[in-house]
């Protein structure tokens, strides 16, 4: 592994914060506190924080409604995180986006879109504009094996090719969309990175378990897109651990593929490799996750202690404030 | 004759259209293994099969296009598109196709189809899940709009939207599931463009459809306890719309009042106060009022969701300012 002690600590750390704010967030649903929809990333941590911890800070990141582990991994307060979740004023948006919609511009993270399909076309543009402004950042746009079949996405990934667009695209691929089997969606079956051959995009299927797999392909991929080679495709496989939301029985799946995957869990393999290789000792996996659990209690607190958005805040924002209509 | 729900009156809808015409087949995001994003078919996979009940990629305007394809191509399609919301995405299919073929083909084609879908806010989804867009399609001529407020006219009218050789969109709000009312066992249908009057009253008029029907309702029971006698007349279909009915009873009252989800402009609310003048001018004691959504997105913070619906408060409220009582 070519990583040092403070590194793998990080990313095992952003992983475990994921884990914990997620199985939080769950226990917050079913307690009434958090409402709406709510889709968990537990499973699938090792993909965003891979890939996130190989970002420069003004690079931008668009991702789906399945956002919470993409959020966290970009380092956005969990605080302000769970009060979005409670709906709280203290919310990244002030309680008005909620679970799916979740925004931090000034850390390049351009929002969880709930729309399925609907950030690949606004990654290309947020592309655009990095090309046209002549910078090097890259846009990495999340997705699910899901949203491939929408329109959008054959149409972003012929326009970033033509163009030469500095994006990455990353199929979370977690062999279902709801309740449906990629093998029942997609002509293709789960090999879904070979659509980018047709638009001659560079594409690589991985291990989206293995954090280390996924942090060494993202920064060979920016590498490329940085350099002004056009955009890059990565196929991480993936599972996710939990229902499609928390109010999922989960008919269409047996429990026993669900003990397949939850064997190859990314946080489990990932410890145990950096205590196998000695770059981390028991006392320090146990150090973080004491950490850990106090970051997601404070920001429980934090969250339950916050005031309710108020009733006039109802009307901000629907335009820019100075030329209301 | 027995009370059922409003989820079990469209289940029994196309269970009856599945069973007694082999050229219906049903269509939609996650309908079979997953059971419906609202359990409407729930059952109907085992019960029809794959080559009826279609689980689809997650493609709204290919869905849509296919099955205005199957229907010139001889069957009748029912699709189920998971909420309204996504119906943007097929927007081009069933307005500039589905709604135009048997016009420009001078009668040569015919698209017998019937979108149904799940409309409407309350659920705190957030602002891109929680609108009530089946107005847009009621601007269109070629298309026909439902929007039941019970089971009983749910059934009735999905019977007649199923026989209909014109594209027909059913729109079922996420809240009435579980609405009640008694529905007979013998066959009947329910022709569209009729209003129903679901209240009698003499002093003022209150028209709204699908869940504002109950809000109007609840609305009516604080005027009766204020003195004031409502009417509510639930429109049940928005395209064709029985402007007759709703004259009439302007014309008995005096006074009306529009409910609706909707934002107010461009609403419903409009086009029946329109109606309403233009057909029961002479019999009005005072303008017509209007009560929609607030011209806001809707936000996830459950106050704020709150505060931006109508409520029987605000029905209240405007009649009391409008008509001075
Ligand atoms: C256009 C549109 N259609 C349908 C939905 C409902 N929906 C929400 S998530 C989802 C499944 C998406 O699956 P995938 O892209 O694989 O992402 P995953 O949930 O597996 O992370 C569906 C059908 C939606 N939000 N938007
Ligand atoms: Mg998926």
């Amino acid at each position: 592994m070519n990583l040092d002690n403070g590194q793998v600590t990080e990313l095992y750390e952003r992983m475990l914060l994921i884990r914990r704010f997620e199985e939080q967030s769950g226990r917050l649903y079913m307690e009434g506190k958090i409402k709406g929809f709510l889709h968990l990333y537990i499973g699938e941590e090792a993909i965003a924080v891979g890939v996130i911890s190989a970002l420069r800070d003004d690079d931008y990141i668009i991702t789906h409604y399945r956002d919470h582990g993409h959020a966290l991994a970009r380092g956005m307060p969990p605080n302000v995180v769970m009060a979005e979740l409670m709906g709280k004023a203290t919310g990244s948006s002030g309680g008005k986006g909620g679970s799916m919609h979740l925004f931090d511009v000034r850390r390049g993270f351009m929002g969880g879109h709930a729309i399925v399909g609907g950030q690949l076309p606004i990654a290309v543009g947020l592309a655009l504009s990095a090309k046209y402004k002549g910078e090097d950042k890259v846009v990495v746009c999340f997705f699910g094996d899901g949203a491939v079949n929408q329109g959008e996405f054959h149409e972003s990934l012929n326009m970033a090719s033509l163009w030469d667009l500095p994006v990455l695209f990353l199929l979370e691929n977690n062999l279902y969309g709801m309740g449906t089997h990629v093998d029942r969606t997609h002509a293709g079956g789960r090999d879904i990175y070979m659509s980018a051959d047709a638009y001659k995009i560079p594409a690589a299927q991985i291990d989206g378990m293995n954090v280390v797999e996924v942090r060494e392909t993202t920064q060979q991929a920016l590498e490329r897109i940085r350099s002004g080679k056009g955009p890059v495709f990565i196929e991480a496989m993936t599972y996710r651990f939990v229902g499609h939301s928390v109010q999922d029985p989960q008919a269409y799946r047996d429990s026993s593929e669900i003990e397949q995957w939850r064997a190859k869990d990314p946080l489990d393999a990932f410890r145990e490799t950096c205590i196998a290789e000695a770059l981390l000792s028991e006392e320090e996996t146990a150090q973080i996750d004491e950490t850990v659990r106090e970051t997601v209690a404070e920001a429980t607190r934090f969250a339950e202690e916050s005031q309710e958005p108020s009733l006039e805040s109802l009307y901000d924002n629907v335009y820019d404030r100075t030329r209301q209509v | 004759m027995a009370e059922i729900i409003l989820r079990e009156a469209v289940s029994r809808g196309l269970r009856e259209a599945l069973d007694e015409d082999e050229r219906v087949f049903i269509i939609g995001e996650d309908i079979g293994a997953f059971k419906g994003a609202y359990a409407v078919t729930s059952g109907f996979l085992d019960d029809y099969g794959p080559e009826r009940i279609i689980d689809s990629p997650i493609s709204e305007s290919a869905i849509v296009g296919a099955a205005i394809g199957a229907a010139l191509g001889g069957l009748r399609p029912i699709v189920e598109i998971m909420t309204i919301n996504f119906m943007l995405l097929a927007m081009d299919q069933v307005v500039n196709h589905a709604a135009k073929l048997r016009y420009m083909s001078n009668g040569q084609m015919k698209v017998p189809l019937v979108i149904r879908t799940v409309t409407g806010g309350g659920g705190q989804l957030g602002a891109t899940h929680s609108q009530s867009l089946e107005v847009w399609f009621a601007t269109v001529p070629g298309l026909k709009v439902i929007a039941p407020s019970d089971p009983y006219d749910a059934l009735g009218l999905l019977r007649t939207a199923i026989a209909d050789d014109d594209p027909v969109i059913f729109a079922e709000h996420a809240l009435l599931y579980r609405a009640r009312s008694e529905v007979p066992d013998e066959r009947y249908t329910i022709p569209l463009g009729q209003a129903k009057v679901k209240r009698e009253g003499t002093d003022v008029t209150l028209v709204a459809y699908s869940r504002m029907v109950h809000v109007a309702l609840e609305a009516a029971a604080i005027l009766a306890e204020r003195g004031m006698d409502a009417e509510v007349v639930d429109l049940r279909t928005l395209r064709p719309l029985d402007t007759d009915t709703v004259a009439q009873s302007a014309r008995k009252t005096g006074r009306a009042v529009v409910v609706e989800e909707f934002w107010r402009t461009g609403g419903m609310g409009a086009e029946v106060a329109s109606a309403i003048q233009e057909k029961a001018f002479d019999y009005l004691d005072g303008p017509v009022g209007r009560v929609g959504g607030v011209e806001v997105p809707a936000p996830y913070n459950g106050t704020l969701e709150a505060a931006a619906l109508p409520t029987a408060g605000r029905v209240v409220e405007t009649v009391e300012n409008l008509y001075g009582i």
